[in-house]
């Protein structure tokens, strides 16, 4: 398959991860604000710092502060088409993708995300009231579900198959610690005794943004502790949005493909990261600069598919002699080694 | 409340449904009937059926400019078909098969030794001044001789029953896929008609179309890679691309996939490597398609691309340079390249041309501007183009000096009275203009589609019939009267 195609692909699902998770982390912080008691409410514009938005937020709002309001940060996480990062935008990139992918997507969801978008852009102003907002993504994540669910099953299992594997975890696993991230960033100061108890609420409710309340219960068969919170999004190898497992499914779609090397060892370096992260003894700064590390780990997995499988940027002509010569060369030792 | 076929105003025209006493045309019969039994409200019922199909099977084409960009728009389809009796097919398709070898014959002959010039049946002039004359492939022997391998030519018929060539597109032209889908739509929207009337099958134009591109394969021992290049999902055929590139199950490639490497072998880049490509299908324009030797500011085309052809590394289909037969002055001497390069008679006429680069055709023509269509010899789509019964004084003037200017630029025509077909309107049926661009391939044999696509005007009295401005479509009926 095409090499621009692929990337297409990659990104198709990359966008549709995103804004499923934005979704999630909006709805994630809109439970904590609930769940804390007054006077400790966490400032909503951490989320515009977690997404990556900062610099565009300040750009379109003029100096940003923390007393931006709710409305306007949840604005620009869901509606604000200058930023890249919110769901409307997000959906909008998709669909610009699934446009070039019309040979190799199934109609149906082509036609199901055309829908869904326009669906998604009637009632936006749903997701803007604070009382219709929660129901308003939740239904975003659901039909985002569907399609992921539609695409799983109606798709052959080919190169197209492996890129949008790729992308949907890759992109998974970042949003999945950067939705910790939130978590982490929120309770400061660390640990005072007024907000011990609050602390399993809290976890609790990260958890059901993900999906993975019911599923932590089954696979832990603990209450809710920090630490094996913790354990379960960032290493398991069960929970489907835990990191530990998106990079196992990373590491499994690869192996149709050439030339994994490179991609694989990254792979291998992200689990034994996480393996060997002393998650029991982090305090609130520690895991803020365990995820730090984690999600540049994760834009270095990124960049190696993008050298491995994706168009040079540089003019396809300029790079053809090389890239030739180096094919040529490894399937010579190849024939070499099979002749042996 | 039902359309009533005595009151059906297609007097002084051609309708290709309705005879003169009222009465269905043989072809029609069947559909006729079936019309008159269902009635009006039902036939809306109908017409919103294929709407929404149409919608979920995502047939879009894309109009420009558009608030500023371009926009994708569902298929415009009228549910009444078009009808043609299978015998009078069977001389159409031979008169467009006549046509197409002749106009291949004569691309290879200006390209090589220019006997027709050089004999006097086409003066050297027109080669000189042609915008579609590429200079670069002189010489240059594609596969089998041929240079157009996929040719659309529109034709009208005229209120007294002649069926002429409008004009033929040797370039690029599109539509095909369009004609394949109607018929798709059709089918879902009047199933009781296809189990009764002998109704001939149309959608085999894929294979076709990859057998007569597959033989083009400089590689005769390997299966050919075959691709469709497209200038992206920006162009308004972009659907067409994508659909053909699936139905023949090839790759769908943009420029920047393609590349030539020094051994003048064209790749493009897959996940797995660079895999050689040995026959594009492409639907960018010659200036387009090689920075190296047409417009070096173009983006979408491929650097070395004519020098892969030219070795004979890459088959390119249709062959660059192919539309200087497309030139609307060289139309004009169609019926004489058939009799130069054939020995025969056109079996299907060509519309009369004034060709305004010829000083007593051109005053004849500035003198009946209020009469004549005037068409730019290079222009396509339905651009640039004066309908003189409907233009206003302005507009003539503005033609006058343009004519003036540059003489050989354009042609004029009588204007034909289309025929008309009836066609669904808010409420009931009233007739519109249509016209039909059959496709003719031409490889190993000339194969020419069952049909074609009908083009209807949708505005009342309008004869524009181009989907860019307005136009609608409709199913086209091979019928066999005899079976």
């Amino acid at each position: 398959m095409l090499a621009r195609v692929v990337e297409n692909v990659y990104w198709l699902a990359r966008y549709l991860e995103r804004a499923e998770n934005t979704a999630r982390l909006v709805n994630v912080n809109t439970n904590l604000v609930l769940d804390l008691p007054a006077g400790f409410a966490p400032g909503w514009l951490l989320l515009v710092d977690i997404s990556g938005g900062r610099e565009v937020f300040d750009a379109l709002d003029g100096r940003a502060d923390e007393a931006s309001s709710e409305r306007r940060i949840v604005r620009f996480l869901i509606a604000e088409t200058q930023n890249p990062g919110s769901i409307v935008a997000s959906l909008r990139l998709a669909r610009e993708n699934a446009r070039t992918l019309r040979e190799v997507l199934p109609s149906e969801a082509s036609e199901l995300l055309n829908e869904f978008f326009d669906e998604f852009t009637r009632d936006l102003a749903n997701g803007l009231n604070k009382r219709t907002r929660f129901e308003f993504l939740k239904h975003t994540v659901l039909s985002l579900q569907t399609l992921a669910g539609l695409l799983d099953g109606t798709m052959n299992r080919n190169d197209a198959y492996t890129f949008l594997q790729l992308g949907r975890n890759l992109e998974r696993a970042d949003m999945t610690s950067r939705i910790v991230d939130v978590r982490s960033a929120q309770l400061l100061p660390a640990d005072t005794p007024e907000l011990r108890p609050f602390d399993t609420v809290q976890w609790m409710s990260v958890l059901k943004s993900l999906s993975g309340y019911q599923m932590y219960r089954l696979r832990m068969r603990s209450r809710v502790r920090r630490a094996d919170v913790m354990q379960f999004l960032l290493r398991d190898d069960q929970f489907p949005r835990a990191c530990g497992f998106c990079f196992d499914a990373i590491r499994r779609a690869l192996t149709p493909l050439p030339r994994t090397g490179e991609v694989l060892e990254m792979i291998d370096g992200a689990r034994g990261f996480l393996a060997e992260a002393p998650l029991e003894e982090l305090d609130q700064a520690g895991l803020h600069v365990l995820i730090d590390r984690l999600q540049l780990r994760i834009q270095a997995i990124h960049d190696g598919i993008a050298r491995s499988y994706f168009p040079s940027r540089d003019g396809a002509n300029g790079t053809l002699l090389v890239t030739r010569a180096r094919e040529k060369a490894q399937s010579q030792t190849q024939r070499g080694r099979y002749s042996l | 409340m039902s359309t009533d076929w005595n009151a059906y105003p297609a007097a002084g025209l051609y309708d290709e449904l309705i005879g003169p006493g009222g009465g269905a045309r043989p072809a029609g019969k069947a559909l006729l009937q079936c019309l008159a039994g269902l009635g009006d409200a039902e036939i809306a019922v109908r017409q919103q059926a294929a709407e929404l199909a149409i919608k979920a099977m995502g047939i879009t084409f894309t109009v420009y400019h558009e608030q500023g960009g371009s926009i994708d728009r569902a298929w415009p389809l009228d549910i009444i078909p078009r009808t043609i009796p299978r015998r009078e097919w069977t001389r159409i398709e031979a008169g467009l098969r006549q046509r197409v070898i002749a106009l291949n014959r004569f691309i290879d002959d200006i390209y090589h030794d220019q006997r027709c010039l050089k004999d006097g049946i086409v003066p050297a002039s027109i080669i000189a001044s042609s915008k579609n004359y590429r200079p670069q492939v002189r010489g240059i022997d594609p596969p089998l001789g041929t240079w157009a391998h996929v040719c659309g030519s529109d034709l009208v018929r005229d209120a007294d029953g002649t069926v002429y060539v409008l004009e033929d597109n040797l370039r690029v032209p599109s539509g095909v896929s369009y004609m394949i889908e109607n018929r798709h739509v059709i089918k879902r929207v009047f199933p009781e008609l296809f189990e009764n009337a002998a109704i001939l099958p149309i959608d085999d134009y894929p294979l076709h179309l990859y057998d007569t591109l597959a033989a083009l394969s400089p590689r005769k021992e390997t299966r050919p890679e075959v691709v469709v290049l497209t200038p992206g999902i920006y162009n308004s055929a972009y659907f067409e691309h994508a659909y053909l590139a699936r139905q023949m199950g090839c790759e769908l490639v943009e420029g920047r996939d393609l590349a030539v490497d020094t051994d003048d072998c064209v790749y493009m880049q897959t996940v797995r490597g660079w895999t050689r490509v040995d026959v594009v299908y492409r639907r960018i324009d010659d200036d387009f398609l090689d920075p190296e030797s047409f417009r070096a500011d173009s983006t979408l085309g491929v650097p070395g691309l004519m020098r892969a052809w030219a070795s004979g590394k890459v088959a390119l289909a249709n062959a660059p340079g192919a539309g200087v037969a497309d030139d609307k002055l060289v139309y004009s001497y169609v019926p004489d390249l058939i009799r130069y390069y054939l020995g025969e008679d056109a079996i299907l006429p060509n519309v009369p041309s004034w060709r305004c680069g010829e000083p007593r055709h051109l005053e004849h023509v500035l003198a009946n501007l209020d009469q004549l269509v005037v068409k730019p010899v290079d222009g396509s789509g339905g651009y640039g183009i004066l309908m003189g019964p409907s233009s206003t004084k302005a507009e003539r003037a503005q033609f006058a000096s343009a004519l003036k200017a540059d003489p050989r630029s354009f042609i004029a025509q009588p204007v034909i009275k289309l025929s008309t077909v009836p066609t669904f309107v808010t409420d009931r049926l009233e007739p519109r203009h249509v016209d039909l661009r059959p496709f003719i391939l031409s490889g190993p044999q000339t194969w020419v589609t069952t049909g074609g696509l009908t083009r209807v005007a949708l505005r009342k009295g309008s004869l524009v019939v181009n989907s860019s401005q307005g136009g609608g479509s409709k199913d086209t009926w091979i019928v066999d009267t005899e079976a």
